[in-house]
């Protein structure tokens, strides 16, 4: 790890100014900062420590919704009682994300920044090519060893995937980053790698995230997150899926879904055609069957990670199924 | 030139101050400047939990947290949980009676990721104990006699 210079900030206006400076970058949990400075893929010049910032790790939960402060820790946000009563999505993401200890230390505001575990993405000694980490300089994973790369959103120039669980959550609730300044939806927030993989979020240098809020609703209140992986804990998402439901009176018919997807796609994906086949019909296995696999509409295989696209829809449909109280 | 910053750190309820480059970490703070080399450096990655300290109380990877960053907080090593007297911790009495290690490089973070699960309460049957100690690798593959030391310190505490 290159060494760096120490800057610990004492207000969010303070870190905003630090942050603006060539080669700062803020510093929370750490947990990907630190893990990436020793890969040898981030150069920080300064690190500016913004977890002594006051305030910023308030949980509220109201009639209207959740306020995450962004400081607040994976495993706070997991275990609050209002969270877990009105979004259990968002919570079960959370403590089916990483490790006990990294959920004590990596923040709500970091966890949406994290990025790619793309194993070329991490190994620039080994793999020089790379779009996201030097535009311009190639793909080493196109042609390689694909297993856990997107198949939904890619490019010509990257097929990473979108490595977080929480912004899956996250998306099919209609959340909201709160930048200081301005705020903007989640899935607004994160951009598909088109031809700036670079890019991965609309975040601009000397922006901070300060909170996320998510509204409250039956479909939030009536949720899960299913994750399937390739060991049964501490591992990423093969495919995931963030659904809730709301049914019409009668029980049986859909008034309200959500559907998102991770681990095959290149941004927290939220499944439009899924819940737009849904909304309005009786729930059925065979009717969400059908319906699961549109989210596999423009998938794109890479060879390895084809299984991906067999997989994601049958992960939409236990799902559902689950909220739907149909298994 | 190389840049050093001071610090003073709270280890174990002692005061220590060392002056290191800012990028050091916690884990090499404690190994490196202070010669508390109970705690282990596996993969250094965040990925293997061998280093896992608590810091106020709450279990962390040390690797992956600057030193910098914890001035100011209580940290606790595996040093730092046997009484004065010397007498063993219970969750470090319960992996010796259940033989729960081999080589033995992954227990002092097994043993302060252990203390921590009893005492969050997620050590309350074998399927909660291994979902809540995930994060602790263990190359030799003792991971059942983990559990049930584990178990039987839960059910002690």
């Amino acid at each position: 790890m290159r060494d760096f210079s120490y800057y610990r900030a004492s207000s969010a206006d303070e870190a905003r100014h630090a942050a603006l400076q060539s080669g700062a970058m803020l510093l929370a949990g750490g947990t990907t900062l630190l893990d990436l400075a020793k890969c040898g893929v981030m150069e920080p010049e300064t690190v500016v420590d913004i977890t002594h910032l006051p305030g910023l790790g308030r949980i509220t939960v109201d009639a209207g919704g959740a306020t995450i402060g962004a400081l607040a820790k994976m495993g706070e946000v997991a275990d609050h009682a209002g969270i877990r009563a009105a979004f259990p999505a968002v919570s079960e993401s959370l403590s089916l994300a990483a490790s006990a200890q990294l959920r004590n230390m990596a923040t709500i505001g970091g966890n949406l920044l994290q990025r790619t575990r793309c194993s070329y993405f991490r190994e620039p000694d080994v793999f020089p090519a790379c779009h996201k980490r030097n535009p311009g300089s190639g793909c080493s994973a196109l042609g390689g060893v694909t297993r856990n790369h997107a198949v939904l959103g890619t490019s010509d120039t990257c097929i990473a995937s979108y490595p977080g669980d929480l912004a899956v959550a996250l998306v099919a609730f209609d959340a909201v980053v709160e930048l200081g300044g301005r705020t903007i939806s989640v899935d607004d927030f994160f951009l598909t790698p088109g031809n700036t993989p670079e890019r991965e979020t609309v975040l601009e240098r000397g922006e901070m995230i300060t909170a996320i809020t998510v509204p409250a609703s039956a479909a939030a209140k009536n949720s899960t997150y299913l994750k399937v992986r390739d060991r049964q804990s501490y591992e990423f998402a093969a495919a995931s899926a963030a659904v809730g439901l709301e049914f019409e009176a009668d029980g049986r018919t859909v008034r309200d879904i959500r559907v998102a997807l991770g681990g095959v796609a290149t941004k927290p994906w939220r499944a439009r055609n899924v819940e737009q086949a849904l909304t309005g019909k009786v729930l059925s296995p065979e009717t969400v069957e059908v319906a699961s696999r549109l989210a596999m509409e423009g998938a794109v295989s890479h060879g390895a990670n084809h299984y991906k696209i067999e997989l994601a829809p049958r992960v939409v449909a236990r799902a559902i199924l689950k909220v739907g109280g149909l298994v | 030139m190389t840049r050093t910053i001071h610090l003073s750190l709270d280890i174990n309820g002692r005061r220590h101050e060392l002056d290191v480059e800012p990028r050091v970490t916690l884990l090499d703070a404690l190994r490196e400047h202070l010669a508390l080399t109970g705690t282990k450096k596996g993969c250094d990655q965040g990925q293997c939990g061998a280093c896992t300290c608590h810091v106020d109380g709450s279990r962390v990877l040390s690797c992956l947290t600057l030193a910098a960053q914890v001035e100011g907080r209580q940290i606790t090593t595996i040093e730092g949980i046997a009484a004065e007297n010397g007498e063993l911790h219970p969750v470090q009495a319960a992996f010796v009676e259940h033989d729960a290690f081999q080589c033995g490089y992954c227990t002092p973070g097994q043993i302060m990721s252990a203390v921590a699960c009893i005492r969050e309460g997620h050590a309350g049957s074998d399927e909660e104990i291994r979902e809540y100690m995930s994060g602790n690798l263990c190359r030799c593959g003792a991971y059942n006699n983990i559990v049930a030391a584990v178990r039987e310190a839960a059910e002690m505490a």
